[in-house]
């Protein structure tokens, strides 16, 4: 190491090795995400402030081996082999392995020992491995490997000062003996050396080895097709030589580990049965397994809708006493009605969704943390595959359901890109919690009154199956047209079952909730003023009269007035009103997109809000309010519920009703399929660095709602 | 005989393991290894994947990927 910089230490380990919470442990709050262009891999960096002074440490993406099969994996061995530009190579590996499974973990430790840097094994769960029976001989493991090994509990925060000391000792180590390979594979590095020279060993073994790899891809690009039938010609030879591959390695590898355990670890006679195996003959059951997740996710539904709504009436009970207090303190003004049509009722009216937003979160996350949404996807893969897709295409698009940004994320757990691909393209199908504040906003006011008393409940359900049944028939009709290929092999590790860890769990709600209020005060905010300028001017008749003065002028005189004369008077504000909003640029704009809109049962207020949702799908609502209050008396100014019930055609007191339960459906499943979405957009963008794809969806989403509504109109005009 | 032919609470020691090179290789990292003895846990409400049990490993894969794991 250079002297004067701090050392730097890179965990590297299995999914589920406890990786992550170590490095949360070790870095606390003191970390950040360091993206690499090309790839979609965050690989979080932080300072780990040990007793032997600070390190700076990085936490590779959870792996079970070096093998590089995409350009996203490639990146965690060229940050270790030092070929990532702009980064220091780390001067110690730390192995993170969980000795409940010691003997599957150390085969990436092995491969870690290839890459010419010392290398600590971090023992954790050892209290796991403990209760199963499983002694660890540390000292005995740590002679036979030839490395420093460490036992540690990086749920409890055990262990971490004897790591620091380990580390610290290490780096003046020589770097670890490699497993030895059959002599057959080591002549065929050798004489693959000579046609490659300055090339690291490791990746000349890892051409070998990995068939189709990214080592191979990347090399044969660079040096031409001979280099490929080279190591094709080298893998034939050693074929014969009784040395298949990619058998070779894990031949040697576990050889080695197996031999080194043998010494150290005792287990007992018969493997004692584990509440893993006890509650997987239950959730993995045909029948009892099948019931369980069905009530699982009847759980989490149930409770977004029942545990949020004292939360969210607490919520929109401030929001309105604030829009209260803004207008009883201010004149009646243009200003008055930004601030409290425009800003409070509108980013209050997203707001509203934050406590659903929490708690969907929070199940997500407990469900992942303790192992159970391995087993989800284990029950629905079939299902999943006669749409093309993979059991781990479940999770996204059960993450969807909070919210399609997190579920175009989550993809990246799905190794096919083709697979993963689909599943991006359509996440954004299924119903996010942004879409509920439209769903519940019509249903309640349209779709509840004097009806039975299961329609609101089977309105709102439908409109999640819409999603829930597309989204596969348009995976399926991609995976047979744009997206054909092989159906690829489908692995996946069952991780033990864990106790969430309450921290991790919190911390990540807080990261979304932030996310969210983020994006309401800004986004949100931003196309609420937006909406209002653009409804508010032009302020002037054709005769230079302000309109908000004679409207306001009308409404005293009616004040003063009595009887039929008062009635009057109210009558002609409303049309002055009307006249106002229709002559404003969005007015202007609605009217130019009405004959669009109209079979849909919209009128140009409707596609107007619908147009101006763009940037989020919860700011139809705000605008909704805007559209159907603004310039209101405000004695009128009413829920929003209530203003789209009396709302006509026009604005023509007492004419034809502009919604009516068709109509609403129709806005309902427009919204249920369109990707009225900024930030989904940018994420499709950001995980498939195209500008392609994020375009493909809006089109097709679009086009599909405008079907969906049309055909859910006409339909329903004649029904209901 | 075949992994994927084993019922739930079978076991059988693997002989070798075929298939694509990738595949071949995800399972030998996932900690299914010749010689190993593997036993099937379940079957999914479908009759597909299977979850199998290799070691310390709980795995679950579809059965036309178990084919090519041959057994004993």
């Amino acid at each position: 190491m250079t002297p004067g910089r701090p050392l730097t230490v890179a965990l590297v380990g299995n999914p589920n090795a406890g990786k992550t919470t170590l490095f949360n442990a070790l870095a606390g709050l003191r970390q950040r995400v360091g993206n690499y262009p090309g790839v979609t891999v965050d690989i979080h960096k932080g300072t780990w402030k040990s007793r032997h002074g600070s390190y700076d440490i990085f936490d590779l993406p959870g792996t079970y081996s070096l093998a590089a099969r995409s350009p996203d994996e490639a990146v965690a061995v060229d940050l270790l082999l030092g070929r990532t530009p702009g980064e220091t190579p780390p001067d110690v590996i730390l192995a993170v392995v969980d000795a409940s499974n010691l003997e599957r973990h150390l085969y990436l430790a092995t491969q870690l020992c290839e890459l010419g840097k010392p290398v600590v094994i971090a023992l954790n769960m050892i209290d796991v491995a403990e209760k199963q029976g499983i002694r660890i001989d540390t000292a005995r493991l740590a002679q036979e490997l030839g490395l420093r090994v460490v036992p540690i509990q990086a749920n409890k925060a055990r262990g971490l000062d004897a790591l620091a000391d380990a580390v610290q000792a290490a780096v003046a180590d020589a770097p670890p003996q490699p497993v030895e390979f059959p002599a057959a594979f080591q002549d065929e590095v050798k004489s693959l050396a000579g046609q490659l020279p300055g090339v690291e060993p490791f990746l000349l073994r890892r051409l070998i080895l990995d068939v189709g790899g990214q080592t191979e891809t990347s090399f044969v690009q660079k040096h031409g097709e001979s280099l490929g039938s080279t190591v094709t010609a080298a893998r034939e030879r050693l074929l014969a030589a009784r040395c298949p591959i990619p058998a070779v390695e894990a031949r040697a590898r576990f050889g080695h580990i197996r031999s080194a355990t043998a010494l150290a670890v005792t287990r007992p006679e018969r493997a004692p049965l584990t509440a893993t195996d006890r509650l997987d003959r239950i959730l993995t059951h045909r029948v009892w397994g099948t019931l369980v997740f069905l009530l699982v996710m009847a759980a989490v539904f149930q409770s977004i809708f029942t545990a949020a709504s004292p939360a969210m009436d607490a919520i929109k009970a401030g929001k309105d006493w604030v829009a209260d207090q803004v207008r009883s303190a201010m004149p009646p003004g243009p200003f008055t009605s930004l601030l409290a049509d425009g800003i409070v009722e509108g980013v209050g009216s997203v707001v509203v969704f934050l406590p659903q937003i929490l708690i969907l979160f929070g199940f997500l996350a407990v469900l992942e943390d303790c192992g159970y949404m391995a087993r989800a996807a284990f029950l629905m893969d079939k299902l999943m595959s006669r749409a093309g897709l993979s059991g781990k295409s479940f999770i996204p698009m059960l993450s969807s359901v909070a919210c399609a940004v997190p579920g175009v994320m989550a993809t990246r757990v799905i190794e096919q890109p083709r697979d993963r691909l689909a599943t991006i393209l359509v996440a954004p199908l299924m119903s996010c919690s942004a879409r509920l504040p439209v769903y519940t906003l019509l249903t309640a006011a349209f779709l509840t009154e004097g009806r039975a008393w299961w329609v609101p409940g089977l309105t709102l359900f439908s409109m999640y199956l819409i999603g829930i049944v597309l989204a596969p028939i348009v995976a399926w009709s991609l995976k047979k047209t744009l997206l054909r290929g092989p159906t690829p092999a489908f692995v996946m590790e069952m991780p033990q079952y864990q106790w969430p860890h309450p921290k991790s769990i919190i911390l990540r709600m807080y990261d979304r909730a932030r996310a969210f209020l983020v994006r309401a005060g800004t986004m949100i905010l931003a196309a609420m003023v937006l909406v209002w300028a653009l409804l508010y001017f032009p302020a002037h008749d054709a005769n230079g009269n302000s309109f908000d003065v004679q409207i306001h002028e009308l409404r005293e005189k009616a004040e003063a007035a009595t009887g039929d004369r008062k009635e009057e008077l109210e009558k002609e504000a409303a049309q002055l009103n009307g006249v106002w909003r229709r002559q404003s640029v969005l007015g202007r704009l609605g009217r130019a997109v009405e004959p669009v809109v109209a079979p849909l049962g919209w009128d140009w207020k409707i596609g107007m809000a619908a147009i101006a949702s763009f940037p989020a799908r919860e700011v139809v609502v705000g605008v909704l309010g805007q559209v159907y209050n603004l310039g209101k008396n405000d004695d009128l100014a009413e829920p929003l519920g209530n203003a789209l019930k009396s709302a006509t055609w026009n604005d023509e007191p007492g004419g034809t009703p502009v919604f009516t339960a068709a109509t609403a459906l129709s806005l309902m499943v427009f919204f249920a399929l369109c990707c009225q979405c900024v930030s989904t957009l940018a994420v499709i963008r950001r995980e498939t660095r195209s500008w392609r794809w994020p375009i493909f969806t809006f089109t097709y989403m679009t086009a599909l709602a405008y079907v969906g509504a049309l055909i859910t109109y006409q339909v329903g005009r004649r029904f209901l | 005989m075949t992994l994927a032919e084993l019922t739930p609470g079978r076991r059988g020691r693997i002989a070798s393991v075929t298939g694509e090179p990738a595949l071949v290789q995800r399972l030998y990292e996932l900690g299914l290894c010749d010689g190993d003895e593997v036993e099937v846990l379940a079957v999914a409400p479908l009759g597909d994947p299977i979850e199998v049990r290799c070691g310390g490993s709980r795995l679950s894969l579809r059965k036309s990927d178990a084919h090519g794991v041959i057994l004993e």
